[in-house]
């Protein structure tokens, strides 16, 4: 068998890397000024080439003369107002809240508007696409141009109505008023005459001052909820059609296995199997790994005559992962110097040089994306065509791998945007498309793919579990004047799965920072995870700091604004750019301020703070904990016996700057899930390898917060006005953990080191 | 086998009785608002009310329904399509993210109520401790739960 390829894997993870670093180097540029042309100039870079200048999309032709329709956003006729969301709607809100960016420009009553998710067109609407929380930032300018462009045409066919001036003519809910008189045109009676005028250009279009805004920043419920609420066909798995059949895919436990023989005669003798068959696979790790497909009259009967295959695998060139092995080979890394990326100043100088110092073996697990939703896709396959309904990140590379695994061109594969049911970053992978392509290709009727949780899980590109070996020191003054972050990683395929530069944090915030990197061999897939690399930084250098803090016996918020310093740009992004020290000294003081950060607390209470600056959100986090006294001893997932102490988390304080708010609702939701997302993940998630095969594939032995440990969560929002939004899916995520890790520190004295912190005992009330 | 759901019986005719109810609800039925999650009765995304209790129904087979009328969240909301107190609160306060998992969460809250109009914190957190949001919208959630519970003691109050 072939040797495995990660192509597409990366590819994808680089598409999103790139996305962030534009990002990040976006708000580089717009610290402290945003005027509109520098946000022109910006959106051609946030696009990654995708994003052509400022180009409105392309209106679509207006086939009947009532209907206007200016570009691949609005269309306004006789049924009234609907506005096209664009991009995936994985959770994140943008269904609601990209259309509001439409209908603030327009000055359209929100009851008004009927919202619909646009087909996948990337002449009208380029690059459709959920991740990296880059749907805010990278539309606000261009929906709000879309909006005030169709305005000012529905005021122009106004005015030429009624012979006036257009500027004596304002808008309001969906209508056009003149000003000192009261007559008025709804926006749909002169829609027939507003879809005859040409298109103004950009230059000619005036969009609203901020503070003039009437829908953006308010609270606006989900335009899904009635439908939600109902349990109405929304997702993915709810798609049915005319003579669909039921499909399972059946894939060897180690990543990479490949079939050499089978009970696959018997199992089409099972009750309701139409067909069996196995795939070769086509050595991509990304798109099709080999197997045995089952096609059946339900999903009940696929998943049974899954159950009951008995395959002898070839695993000669599976995966072999094991989480022990890496374990101890990384604690033997720990020990030794590994390739320099970043050397400034003079680190041992100032290790020498200084009385205080502080060292931790830092690790953290495997953790897998666990949407609720289990991967799914249904296919159509017509000979000279495919139909797509698929619950994806990213539809066009979606299209392009069904494309591939069925012999088409991409003009002749349709693909339906399904809501997601949760995405946290694996629906960017398209590798359940493939395989529904793949099988529908040998189907004479659509099918619907269902992957198992167990399915899901052990196939999913996990957030790679990593090790950070951390020394620093401080002066007499208790100033960090020293700090090495020896990183350990896994890379799949032969690449890192994550990477650290010397902008990750503190990276030119301390003196003498030397940061180095080594990483270990490994099969099993790993990538973009809710937040990537901050997921996990962030409780590595936020809690070291702490650390240091301790170690110069000083108060880790003083010794936190004072590595911040005087405000200016530095590194602090994934790959080190786009941070501002003043917003993130704002943040930091706002969640202080706000949680009451040292007053009086109860005996076994303690209050930990943590910053990060992710996917250009500046975030402050402060956690109050209780610990409980110590009780039994339990064996870890390590082998070690660990002593059980209860942590209750009774308040988190976030405070957030990432410019103006869209939706507050939607902000709100993103912050409190975010939390609570963070704080399930550090308590016990984890899956280890044995023998390349992923030990924990369902929420018995992968268990997730619930409802009753539920913290209560306050959220501020700080908008100075001088910068333009960005997304909220992810920045919340990443501080939470230091913030718990350091208020257990300063609860009880223990000092946590491992996610999940169930592997030193702790459990949640 | 016959069974009866939202108030109109259908008959499955030759069908495997170990089917889990949800999948006939789901390919069988066309009833697709309520969702598979895991198959281990570990998420609470399947669930429905069984007489009244919740159930979760990714275990529960087919054969054991017999005559107990099954609700699905497609039979929550009135016949002539008003909302329930608990469905208009979680579009109220804006309870869903991805949404998944809200179909098993509303039945669960609908169980809750139906029988204790006004729980007390704790009694939410034991009925909705085993349904999972993997999106975290749990205090959304309680405070939805509230507001109907508040709503009913206002009643009961006679204000
Ligand atoms: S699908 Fe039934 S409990 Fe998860
Ligand atoms: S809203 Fe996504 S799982 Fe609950």
């Amino acid at each position: 068998m072939k040797s495995l390829s990660y192509n597409t894997v990366d590819e994808i993870t680089d598409f999103v890397t790139e996305k962030i670093q534009n990002l990040d180097a976006a708000q580089n540029s717009l610290i402290f000024k945003l005027d509109r042309r520098q946000f022109l100039q910006l959106t051609g870079v946030v696009g990654g080439g995708l994003m052509l200048g400022f180009a409105l999309p392309r209106a679509r032709a207006n086939t009947n003369g009532s209907t206007f329709h200016p570009n691949g956003y609005i269309k306004i006729d006789e049924t009234g107002v609907t506005l096209y969301a664009p991009n995936p709607e994985i959770g994140q809100g943008v269904k609601t809240s990209l259309p509001m960016m439409v209908a603030e420009e327009l000055d359209v009553s929100w009851d008004d508007v009927h919202v619909v998710q646009s087909a996948i067109d990337r002449n009208a609407y380029g690059g459709q696409f959920a991740g990296g929380s880059t749907s805010t930032p990278e539309n606000y300018m261009r929906l709000r141009q879309a909006g005030a462009t169709a305005r000012a045409m529905l005021v122009q066919a106004a005015a030429e109505e009624w012979n006036v001036a257009a500027s004596t003519l304002s808008t309001k809910s969906s209508q056009v008023l003149q000003t000192g008189t009261n007559r008025k045109i709804s926006y749909q009676e002169i829609a027939s005459a507003a879809a005859a005028l040409p298109v103004p250009s950009p230059e000619n279009v005036k969009l609203k001052d901020p503070k003039q805004f009437r829908l953006l920043g308010t609270r606006v419920t989900g335009v899904d909820n009635d439908a939600l609420v109902r349990g109405e066909p929304l997702f993915g798995i709810d798609v049915t059609l005319p003579d669909m059949k039921y499909a399972a895919y059946h894939k060897c436990p180690a990543l990479g296995g490949s079939v050499i023989s089978s009970n696959i005669e018997e199992i089409k003798q099972m009750p309701g199997v139409v067909d069996a068959f196995v795939l070769e696979g086509n050595g991509n790790v990304g798109e099709l790994l080999p197997g045995i497909a089952i096609i059946a009259n339900s999903t009940w009967e696929a998943l049974q005559a899954k159950r009951a295959l008995n395959v002898e695998w070839d695993e000669s060139q599976a995966a072999k992962d094991s989480w022990t092995d890496a374990q101890k080979e990384a604690e033997r890394l720990a020990k030794e110097p590994a390739t320099q990326v970043a050397d400034n100043g003079d680190f041992d100088a100032a290790m020498n040089a200084s009385t205080a110092k502080a060292t931790g073996f830092y690790q953290y697990h495997f953790v897998t994306h666990a949407p609720l939703e289990p991967q799914n896709c249904t296919a159509h396959y017509k000979g000279d065509s495919l139909e797509l309904w698929a619950p994806t990140q990213t539809p066009g590379s979606a299209i392009g791998t069904a494309a591939k695994m069925t012999g088409l061109q991409t003009s002749q594969v349709t693909l339906h945007q399904m809501r997601c049911g949760g995405g946290f970053g694996r629906r960017l992978y398209n590798d359940f498309v493939s395989e529904a392509a793949a099988i529908a290709r040998r189907s004479k009727t659509p099918i619907k793919l269902q992957w198992t949780r167990e399915d899901d899980t052990a196939f999913d590109l996990f957030r790679a579990g990593g090790f950070h070996q951390m020394d620093g020191c401080v002066d007499d003054n208790g100033k960090v004047t020293g700090w090495r972050n020896r990183f350990i990683t896994f890379a799949p395929g032969g690449r890192p799965a994550s990477s650290v530069s010397g902008g990750v944090f503190p990276g030119g915030m301390v003196d003498n920072l030397r940061v180095e990197q080594v990483a270990l061999d490994w099969t099993n897939r790993c990538a973009a995870w809710r937040a990537p690399g901050s997921n996990v930084f962030a409780f590595v250098v936020q809690c070291f700091l702490d650390e240091l803090a301790h170690a110069g016996q000083r108060d880790p918020l003083e010794v936190l604004l004072e590595v911040l310093g005087e405000p200016r740009s530095v590194g602090g992004g994934w790959r080190g750019q786009g941070m501002h020290t003043g917003r993130a000294a704002n943040v930091v003081k706002l969640a202080a301020e706000k949680a009451g950060w040292g007053k009086e607390l109860p005996k076994n209470h303690g209050m930990g703070v943590a910053f990060y600056y992710s996917h250009a959100g500046h975030i402050a986090e402060v956690a109050e904990v209780s610990v409980g006294g110590k009780e039994d001893t339990v064996t870890n997932r390590s082998g070690d016996s660990v002593v059980r102490r209860k942590l209750t988390v009774h308040k988190v304080t976030v405070a957030a700057d990432v410019g103006p708010i869209i939706n507050l609702s939607g902000a709100e939701n993103q912050a409190e899930g975010s939390v609570i997302d963070a704080l399930s993940t550090m308590m016990d998630l984890s899956v280890t390898f044995e023998n390349g095969r992923a030990q924990q594939t369902n929420f018995d032995k992968y268990r997730m917060l619930r409802a009753s440990s539920a913290p209560a969560v306050a959220s501020h929002f700080i908008d100075t006005g001088e910068h333009s939004p960005t997304g909220l899916g992810e920045p919340v995520f990443p501080p939470l953990a230091p913030a718990v890790g350091n208020a257990i520190f300063a609860a009880c004295g223990h000092r946590v080191r491992t996610l999940p912190i169930s592997e030193e005992g702790f459990y949640l009330a | 086998m016959k069974i009866n759901v939202n108030g109109t019986s259908h008959d499955l005719g030759e069908i495997d009785p170990k089917t889990p109810l949800l999948w006939v609800l789901r390919d069988h039925l066309s009833l697709v608002g309520t969702k598979y999650g895991c198959g281990i009765s570990q998420c609470g995304a399947c669930t429905v009310l069984l007489g009244g209790e919740a159930m979760k129904s990714c275990l529960y087979p087919v054969s054991a329904v017999g005559d107990t009328q099954v609700t699905t969240i497609e039979g929550i909301a009135a016949k002539d399509g008003t909302l329930t107190p608990v469905q208009q609160a979680w579009i109220d306060l804006d309870v869903a993210q991805c949404g998944y998992c809200q179909a098993g969460q509303i039945v669960s809250a609908e169980a809750l109520l139906r029988k204790n109009p006004t729980p007390s914190d704790s009694e939410i957190d034991a009925a909705m401790d085993p349904n999972l949001c993997r999106c975290g919208t749990y205090i959304r959630i309680r405070n939805g739960i509230k507001r109907v519970a508040d709503a009913n003691k206002n009643v009961l109050n006679g204000g």
